[in-house]
């Protein structure tokens, strides 16, 4: 989809501000936001495409107006009632008043330390045949889904080489929409900045892609 | 916090009250979700404690400065970055398939996620707030030298600069170009010389004094 996540090439939102030795916090509600987003994940409840989706579909001022962590809370909040794992009412109230939905896990304290090293790996057995190899010329297809998707609007209907393959990765179009991991070649795709934005410099951007997004120039 | 921090404010109207409307909301869910059974809240310290204190730039520094004192870890890296990472203990959530992006005198490589904020957590910890920021995901690609300025780094035009869009589950971890006059330092010295900023590229290692 068209959503507010997709910044690249926007301008306006002004320069880049780091501060100096930042803290990992900013406000002392952030780490258990943080937290409640971490273990709800762990609850098996959803995929990281169909989490990313969520923040995606958060009201477009909303998600640009909200910090990290805020934008992050939001985007459970929404995920837990559509899911039917707490309700509206419940939410604003922050009481039980509808009795839980099955989970397929809760961590415990215990398991944190082997979930996190475990991770979740994205790469798949597939059978399908890779399309393209190293130094092969390609197009990005010029797609506007109204779903989920990770071929950024900048990148669409442009020419770039092929620089990396990265073997067949869960292919977050579907995987976002209940659809399956249906896993696809991945590859780097390399564009030049004169390609993307008509700028005559020698900088490139490099963008995974899955072969879904290509085809053969 | 930079840009992030202003609108705390307007939800924080009530001078004097203990805790803001968002951190009240924030608490409430963690109730409701503790009441219902999904949250176990010794797990939150944990992930929490987790996040503080073990994982964070320092671990990343210490990979950097290996790839450079050993010519064999850097090939390593070059071929397969999630397992010579591995080595050092250093793996899971956000780090499941790495590639290190080695800085040349020809290359300047810098990395972003414009589609939401993925980052090597096991590497470099949560990201901070401008990586996350919307002027950093927006302008990187369309003008990474104007970036790299505000940083205070000015790269000639005859370098190339590389950025990396995040797009996939694919982790960059940028190993910066080593500073001169450190053919003597010890591995834990040469990991001093590291900075957040220089694994991400939007910064250099540090001069040795």
């Amino acid at each position: 989809m068209n959503g507010p996540h997709d910044m690249g090439g926007f301008t306006g939102f002004g320069p880049v501000k780091a501060e100096a030795d930042e803290p990992v916090w900013h406000e002392d509600w952030e780490p258990r936001a943080f937290a409640l987003v971490l273990a709800m994940g762990m609850t098996g409840s959803w995929n990281i495409d169909e989490a990313r989706h969520a923040r995606e579909r958060l009201p477009a001022l909303q998600y640009w107006r909200a910090s990290y962590y805020e934008m992050r809370h939001y985007a459970l909040i929404l995920q837990l009632i559509e899911l039917g794992l707490v309700t509206a009412m419940e939410e604003e109230q922050g009481r039980m008043s509808v009795p839980p939905r099955p989970v397929k896990r809760v961590a415990k304290a215990e398991m944190i330390p082997a979930i996190l090293a475990a991770g979740g790996p994205a790469d798949r057995p597939g059978n399908r045949p890779q399309g393209f190899a190293l130094g092969d010329h390609v197009r990005t297809r010029n797609i506007n889904p109204h779903g989920h998707t990770r071929l950024p609007r900048y990148a669409r209907g442009r020419a770039g080489e092929i620089v990396a393959v990265h073997g067949t990765h869960v292919f977050p179009d579907s995987n976002a929409h209940g659809l399956g991991e249906d896993p696809h070649w991945l590859y780097t795709v390399r564009f030049t900045a004169q390609e993307l934005w008509g700028r005559d410099t020698r900088d490139c951007v490099m963008i995974d892609l899955w072969e879904p997004y290509l085809e053969a120039l | 916090m930079a840009h992030d921090g202003h609108h705390h404010h307007e939800h924080d109207g009530q001078e004097g009250s203990a805790l803001s409307p968002l951190a009240l909301r924030v608490k409430a869910l963690e109730s409701l979700l503790v009441e219902k059974g999904y949250v176990d809240p010794k797990a939150l310290d944990v992930l929490i404690e987790t996040y503080e204190t073990k994982v964070g730039p320092r671990n990343g520094a210490r990979v950097v400065a290996k790839a450079w004192a050993d010519p064999a870890f850097a090939d390593w890296l070059t071929r397969d970055a999630t397992a010579a990472i591995a080595s050092l203990g250093y793996q899971g959530r956000q780090g499941e398939h790495m590639v290190a992006l080695f800085n040349t005198p020809e290359t300047h490589n810098m990395v972003v996620c414009t589609l939401c904020s993925c980052y090597p957590w096991p590497v470099l910890g949560l990201p901070p707030v401008w990586y996350k920021s919307m002027p950093y995901r927006s302008r990187a690609v369309i003008e990474p030298r104007e970036v790299l300025k505000d940083f205070g780094l000015d790269l000639p035009a005859e370098k190339e600069v590389r950025v990396w869009d995040s797009t996939a589950e694919v982790r960059y971890l940028v190993i910066p170009e080593r500073p001169a006059g450190t053919e003597n330092f010890t591995e834990e010295q040469l990991a001093e010389l590291v900075t957040r900023d220089s694994m991400i590229g939007t910064g250099l290692a540090r001069q040795p004094q």
